[in-house]
C-alpha cells in the first residue's frame, strides 16, 4: 500500500469546497437566518480542515460541459438497467449467470477511477468490488453476464472514454 | 392540477414498487454478491422516483422550489456505491462463497 505523504496542516485547505459546503448547508435549511449562516460557516471550516489528510491529489477538469452529458447518460443508463435487473429478479435466481470481471483500467487518475467505480456500482447489474494495488485492474461483480466482450466494450465506450476526456488523463 | 396529482402518485407508486423488487431480490438471490444488486436498485431508481414525486409536490403545492430532494439524491448517489463497494470488498476478503455457477471466481 502506498503511504500518503503527510503535508503540514493548512488553515483553509479547500476554499472552494468550503464555499460549496456553506451553500449546501443554507440550501438544506432553506434559510438565511444568522444562526444558520454562523453554523454553516463553522461546518465549512471544520469539515475541510479535519479531513484534509484524506484528500486525493487535486484533479483538473478539462471539459466541464462534458460532465453534464456524462450525468445525463448515467441517469438514462441507471433507469434502463434498473428495469432489466428488476425483471431478472422477479424471474428468480435459476437462470442467473453471475460473474466476476477483471477490468483493465486505462485511466490512471485516482479521482477518475473513483468516479468510474462508482458509476459501475450505481448502474444496477454491476457492483465494483476491488481495485488492484497498482490501480490497473478493477474487479467487479455482474448479476447476469450475457456477453463479456460486449460488457467490456460498453463500459469502455460509455464511461471510461468520456471520463478520460473530462479529466484528460 | 389533476395531471400533476396523477403523475406525482405515479412516481410514488413506481418508486415504492422498485424498492419492493429490490427487497425481494435481497431476500431471494443466492449469495452475498448477487444480493448486493437488489438494494442497489432500491437506492437508485426507487428512492429517485419517490424523491422526484416529493419534489413535484412541494414545488407546486407549497410555496417556493424545493431543493432538498435534489440534495438527497446527490448524497445518495455519492454514498451508495461506496457502501456497496465496502460490503463486496469485505466479502472478498473473507472469501465468502458465491454460487457455484459464478464465472471467473477471483480467488482461484
Amino acid at each position: 500500500m502506498q503511504t500518503t505523504k503527510r503535508h503540514p496542516k493548512k488553515l483553509l485547505p479547500h476554499p472552494r469546497f468550503s464555499i460549496f459546503l456553506l451553500v449546501l448547508w443554507l440550501l438544506m435549511n432553506e434559510s438565511l437566518a444568522f444562526a444558520h449562516v454562523v453554523l454553516g460557516l463553522g461546518l465549512a471550516w471544520v469539515i475541510p480542515f479535519s479531513s484534509q489528510q484524506f484528500w486525493l491529489e487535486p484533479s483538473s477538469l478539462h471539459h466541464p460541459t462534458k460532465i453534464l452529458s456524462y450525468a445525463t447518460r448515467l441517469a438514462v443508463d441507471i433507469a434502463r438497467s434498473n428495469v432489466a435487473v428488476a425483471i431478472r429478479i422477479l424471474r428468480g435466481a435459476k437462470g442467473l449467470q453471475p460473474a466476476f470481471i477483471d477490468y483493465p483500467l486505462t485511466i490512471q487518475h485516482d479521482f477518475a477511477i473513483t468516479i468510474l467505480a462508482s458509476t459501475i456500482s450505481l448502474t444496477p447489474g454491476t457492483v465494483s468490488a476491488h481495485i488492484s494495488k497498482d490501480k490497473k485492474h478493477l474487479l467487479f461483480h455482474v448479476l447476469h453476464l450475457e456477453d463479456e466482450e460486449q460488457l467490456r466494450s460498453d463500459i469502455f465506450e460509455r464511461y471510461e472514454q468520456p471520463l478520460k476526456e473530462i479529466f484528460a488523463c | 392540477m389533476v395531471i400533476l396529482e396523477v403523475s406525482i402518485s405515479l412516481f410514488l407508486v413506481i418508486g415504492a414498487l422498485i424498492a419492493l423488487i429490490g427487497t425481494i431480490g435481497l431476500a431471494r438471490l443466492p449469495d452475498i454478491y448477487t444480493r448486493l444488486h437488489g438494494p442497489a436498485k432500491a437506492s437508485t431508481l426507487g428512492v429517485g422516483a419517490t424523491l422526484f414525486g416529493s419534489f413535484l409536490y412541494f414545488t407546486f403545492f407549497t410555496e417556493g422550489v424545493s431543493m432538498q430532494e435534489a440534495l438527497i439524491t446527490a448524497f445518495l448517489f455519492v454514498t451508495a456505491p461506496v457502501s456497496a463497494n465496502m460490503i463486496a470488498k469485505a466479502a472478498l476478503h473473507r472469501g465468502l462463497k458465491c454460487v457455484s455457477n459464478t464465472k471467473n471466481k477471483p480467488w482461484q
